[in-house]
């Protein structure tokens, strides 16, 4: 890979309890390079929207670093931080809460533009500004027309045209997309995903990708990681780790996602797992799937397996595919 | 499975008065459903597929106004008394929605909850309600029943709540189970586990189903025959393999390309349906969908489309005759 655009090494998340720590992210590595989409997927409680929040600074990491163009956002305050970051913007999951009712769309919009320039950040006339606007909005399908309307005469579709025209406004190399089409219907999510492509084949964007729905995944993202318990549990080139996943959670969860065709659907066999995604708040012995996998050995019990490479760009963390340590 | 109708939907209509106009949320839409059938009502937001599961209990909250017939073994549950009505709902037809957070009461223990209903419908004494209760919650695969039976909801997880909520619509061996969304709040390895719940509790049972879903996997593993909802009425039906291998309907086909497939791993562009679902309001007596449709023609824009076809059919003009 070229010299990554985002390095993000050791990186975790804790909370602290009434009784104990929330691990939400607990030791994650991952690279991303230009115009590259990383896909992070995994079920609720599994750390991806709090990696993103972060990789963003939102939350502040409990370790690691996060290194943006080489910079390390986690040493870096208030102007410098808000510098450094301009190269990377966030797309939220939900856009009735992320945008809010009181400004207009084009407000919505210019306000990363007001922020930077109010700073003395960004050297951009009104009038420049008011272009700008303009041009986001048609570029992301919405009539500059509508400028003056406010988020609740959207729809959810155009909504999220807005929330991305938002994030596109300081021209940023990576955008962080937490779940950015879970809320829509399939109709209205096929346009945002194309959206998504076209932009990234336009300005050469790189986007860390989060989602549930493995489908959406593997249509968007050069890259995959399957999180679980705060940790990634697997990491490939998409189309290998759809064809040939290794970890037996991404096996499982490959099976249990329903394929839209009934004829597929009879013939399937499904790996049912039983249990619940157990809390994070659990002490971190042994492998953190090792509760609900039908493969489980002793080892896993006492043991936590790293994420190592098991083929070409390929890296798991399972006892399957590594040696335990300090067994012959 | 022709001739052993359970309960028939005839020319239902439901109105919202609002500030803006008169929504029609429902237009139309008659369907039968089969003793032991799973029947999908398929549709996005705003296609009426939920206030149509509200219809068939009478729980359409105001100001709708519904009119026209659910026969239920020839009687009309729209013009059933109070009393009657009650002794229909969670008895005979039963009902799990979408959030078992909302739907269970957060102040009760789960075995409070289950056995009201047994002891409302089955007259059951407090103490056989409770082994019953147990019974139901074992079956529905929650281990340590007996224990659990005395905790709050919130010491669930959403797919626990979810198998309470299955026992609970399960309980007095209901004729029929409306489904509605009952997976879509959950993680996939959870929904795999509580759809192979329903259909193998379900199918012992012989319990008919409607299952009220947006999620076009779900349906095509779980569903004999579905319906395809748009703006408040069915633009097609019909067994669920004919549907999906042939879809007749533009929207249908939309819908059907419009999802990225995990078995199909393309690099191209989805085909999207452009444009926005209506609002309901102000519909006019036309096709719904001409203005997002593709191959839309001159009668789409002035006439509504006849439903046309035996078994599977659609109501489009692109099928004036049965296709």
């Amino acid at each position: 890979m070229s010299e990554p655009l985002l390095e993000v090494s050791g990186l975790k998340l804790h909370f602290p309890l009434r009784h104990g720590v929330l691990r939400a992210v607990d030791g994650v590595d991952f690279r991303i390079g230009p115009g590259e989409t990383l896909g992070l997927v995994g079920e609720s409680g599994c750390g991806k929207s709090s990696t993103a929040r972060a990789v963003a600074q939102l939350h502040r990491p409990t370790a690691g670093r996060v290194l943006l163009k080489g910079r390390d956002l986690v040493q870096l305050r208030g102007r410098e931080l808000i510098a450094a970051r301009r190269d990377m913007q966030m797309v939220f999951q939900d856009p009735y809460a992320s945008l809010d009712p009181r400004m207009t769309a084009g407000d919505l919009i210019a306000e990363p533009l007001r922020i930077y320039r109010t700073r003395g950040l960004l050297a951009l006339s009104r009038p420049e500004q008011e272009a700008r606007v303009a041009a986001l909005m048609d570029r992301v399908g919405l009539s500059s027309r509508f400028r003056n309307r406010y988020p609740h005469e959207f729809s959810g579709g155009q909504r999220q045209r807005i929330g991305l025209a938002r994030a596109l406004a300081l021209q940023p190399a990576l955008l962080l997309c937490d779940e950015p089409v879970s809320a829509l219907d399939v109709s209205i999510q096929a346009q945002i995903l194309n959206l998504f492509k076209d932009l990234q084949a336009e300005f050469g964007l790189a986007y860390l990708f989060i989602a549930h729905d493995l489908a959406v995944v593997q249509y968007v993202a050069s890259r995959v990681a399957v999180m679980y318990l705060g940790r990634i549990a697997e990491q490939a080139p998409a189309a290998e780790l759809y064809r040939n996943p290794l970890h037996p959670y991404t096996q499982a969860l490959l099976s249990a996602a329903p394929i839209p065709d009934p004829q597929v659907e009879r013939t399937r066999q499904r790996i049912i797992l039983s249990g619940d995604v157990p809390r994070a708040d659990r002490a971190a012995v042994g492998c953190p799937f090792a509760d609900r996998c039908w493969r489980r050995m002793e080892v896993c019990r006492v043991q936590t397996p790293r994420l190592q490479e098991a083929g070409p760009g390929h890296q798991v963390a399972c006892f399957l595919h590594h040696p335990a340590e300090g067994t012959p | 499975m022709a001739g052993d109708i359970l309960l028939e939907v005839q020319d239902l209509n439901i109105r919202f008065d609002t500030a803006e106009g008169v929504v029609k949320a429902v237009d139309g839409v008659s369907f039968r459903l089969h003793r032991g059938e799973t029947l999908g009502l398929v549709g996005e937001s705003g296609s009426g597929k939920s206030v149509t599961s509200l219809s068939l209990l009478n729980l359409v909250p105001p100001p709708g106004r519904v009119s026209g017939r659910i026969l239920f073994h020839g009687r009309d549950i729209l013009a059933m008394p109070g009393n009657e009505l009650r002794r229909l709902r969670g008895d005979r037809i039963a009902m799990i929605f979408q959030d078992p957070m909302t739907s269970l009461n957060p102040f009760l223990r789960i075995g409070t909850q289950l056995a009201e209903t047994l002891r409302l419908h089955q007259g059951l004494g407090r103490r056989a309600a409770r082994d019953r209760a147990v019974e139901l919650l074992r079956a529905c695969g929650i281990q340590d029943a007996a224990r659990r039976i005395d905790q709050y909801p919130h010491q669930f997880s959403g797919g626990m709540r979810q198998r309470v909520m299955i026992a609970q619509g399960l309980s007095c061996g209901p004729e029929i189970l409306i489904a509605d969304e009952p997976t879509s709040a959950l993680d996939v390895t959870i929904q795999a586990q509580i759809l192979e719940l329903v259909k193998e509790l379900t199918r012992s049972l012989g319990t008919a189903v409607i299952l009220i879903t947006h999620d076009l996997g779900v349906v095509a593993g779980t569903c004999d025959s579905l319906c395809v909802m748009y703006a408040g009425r069915i633009v097609e039906r019909g067994p669920t393999t004919a549907v999906f291998q042939d879809p007749l309907h533009p929207y249908t086909q939309g819908l059907i390309a419009s999802v990225p497939r995990l078995d199909r791993p393309g690099t191209g562009r989805l085909a999207a349906i452009p444009g926005q679902p209506p609002s309901g309001i102000g519909l006019p007596e036309c096709c719904p969908f001409h203005p997002r449709c593709d191959r839309a023609m001159e009668p789409c824009r002035a006439r509504r489309p006849p439903e046309t076809g035996a078994g599977h059919s659609a109501a489009c003009w692109l099928y004036p005759e049965a296709p």
